[in-house]
């Protein structure tokens, strides 16, 4: 094995471009322990701790640029105000030394399909910023996951930045675990309201090979707050259109048995966590604030 | 390969390290420095915790690379002078330390803990250690211990 420690992007660039078998290492916290137990062995490591650049965020233009070296730990202090479902789902992974290590971007390399940064990602429309020698890709984050710890990189691709836009509404996050801290999400699900395009995005995780986007229940809340007049009004939720929405939400998972849960507990869970999060979000646009997450 | 970095404000120099080992596992089996405890691998139960340029994290998940030029401290880096840290003692004299293996990694998460905190709440300390596992004291004299290093700590100051 060789340990490659470039001190700069175009270094790294190069060499994943001599190499696309090295596999990038960022927090390590995935990684280290596939090494730890001998799941796999690279012949070439490539470091990427070593470059500031990556550790930057800045806004960029309708957007905010978060270089793929900001760990959670930073994602939580310092943006949970414009991002608060990206810092609300930082704040469940792991303990607090796996948030001062692991990163957004380790997160999409790993692709896990329970993943806590995908369903804030998914309903934010992130993309995701993939650099190459060839150039740069602009990867939608809905065309991102190809499979269960798939995604779109080439071999010589690197993640630089995630792009997302900053709350422009309510946002939640909410996750199934069997205790608070240091749990592999049995399913977790992200909301977001949009009041301003009249629009709700809503994603989950653990409850298809890959993490995805609830669109029918989309569709029917925002048709229905449309319909009703209420992104207006501001009125209370019709209960039988939250019923409804966790109902869609769950339709539209795939999930199987396995040692965390099984499918039927997933999906339940899901509609349970889709009705929860629509209420504390409407709470939130109610009161005309959005939730920030400290 | 050789990998340069300070552990405990000591220069260290260390050869022929494997290109996927860990910091935890130098430290422990390339440094001489023991205190760190290995106990599961995968970042599960904190009994590894270092100082990392002054980030506490877990040293099985560093790559002992990663480290090259970067500022290490671990639990022997906690004491002055052969005087226990007010966190060490506190640990001490509340009992919260039965078979120890789960101690050094608790000690540098409270160090850390009251650095940031030096007064936290009962939630931010179960916050703050909900990394580290302990499986014999039940941790309700690990609390005791942090309460009373919070306390000696003000007190010193
Ligand atoms: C104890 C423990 C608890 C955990 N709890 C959670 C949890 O609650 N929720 C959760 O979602 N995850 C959890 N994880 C998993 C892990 O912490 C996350 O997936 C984290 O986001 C990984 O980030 P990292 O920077 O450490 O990635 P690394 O381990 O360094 O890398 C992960 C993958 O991404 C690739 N990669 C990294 N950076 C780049 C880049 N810039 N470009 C291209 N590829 C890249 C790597 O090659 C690798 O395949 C946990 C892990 C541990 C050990
Ligand atoms: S040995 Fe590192 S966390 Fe358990
Ligand atoms: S004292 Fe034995 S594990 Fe904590």
């Amino acid at each position: 094995m060789e340990f490659l420690r470039p001190a700069t992007w175009a270094e790294a660039l190069a060499a994943k471009a001599e190499h696309p078998g090295a596999l990038p290492i960022a927090g390590g916290t995935d990684v280290m322990v596939e090494l730890n137990f001998d799941a796999t062995r690279p012949d070439y490591l490539l470091d990427l701790t070593r470059i500031d650049d990556l550790d930057d965020w800045s806004p960029d233009g309708e957007r905010l640029r978060i270089g793929a070296g900001v760990t959670y730990s930073r994602l939580i202090t310092e943006l949970a105000d414009r991002l608060p479902g990206l810092a609300m789902a930082s704040r469940t992974v792991g303990s607090p030394q796996i948030r001062n290590r692991g990163t957004v971007a380790g997160n999409l390399g790993s692709a896990s399909p329970a993943g806590d940064a995908h369903p804030p990602l998914l309903t934010s429309d992130a993309v995701v910023e993939a650099h190459s020698l060839r150039g740069v890709r602009h990867i939608p984050i809905t065309e991102f996951y190809t499979g269960v710890k798939r995604n779109a990189l080439a071999p010589d691709e690197l993640i630089a930045a995630v792009l997302t836009p900053p709350a422009d509404g309510p946002q939640q996050f909410a996750k199934i675990g069997t205790r608070n801290a240091m749990v592999i999400s049995v399913t977790a699900f992200a909301l977001a309201l949009h009041p301003n395009t009249g629009t709700v995005a809503a994603a989950f995780g653990s409850a298809a090979p890959t993490p995805r986007r609830a669109t029918d229940a989309e569709a029917f809340l925002a048709a229905e707050l449309t319909d009703t007049g209420r992104w207006d009004s501001r009125a209370e939720l019709d209960p039988a259109a939250v019923t409804r929405f966790g109902a869609l939400v769950a339709e539209a998972a795939s999930p199987i048995d396995d040692v965390r849960g099984t499918a039927d507990y997933r999906k339940h869970a899901l509609s349970v966590m889709a009705r929860r999060t629509l209420a504390w979000a409407w709470n939130d646009y109610r009161r005309n604030q959005v939730r920030t997450c400290a | 390969m050789r990998v340069r970095c300070t552990v405990n404000g000591e220069r260290q120099e260390i050869d022929d390290v494997w290109e996927g080992e860990s910091l935890l596992y130098a430290l422990r089996e390339r440094m001489g420095l023991p205190g760190s405890k290995n106990a599961c691998e995968q970042g599960e139960c904190g009994s590894c915790t270092v100082y990392l340029d002054g980030t506490p994290v877990c040293a099985c998940l560093v790559a002992a690379g990663q480290a090259h030029d970067r500022d290490v401290v671990t639990v022997e880096g906690l004491a002055d002078e052969g005087e226990l840290h007010p966190v060490q003692q506190a640990f001490l004299d509340a009992g919260a330390v039965q078979c120890g293996f789960c101690t050094p990694g608790l000690l540098v998460a409270t160090h850390d803990l009251l650095e940031r905190e030096p007064q936290p709440s009962d939630p931010e300390i179960r916050e703050a250690l909900a990394g580290n596992l302990c499986r014999c004291t039940g941790y309700e004299k690990i609390l005791d211990a942090v309460r009373q290093a919070a306390t000696a700590k003000a007190g010193q100051e």
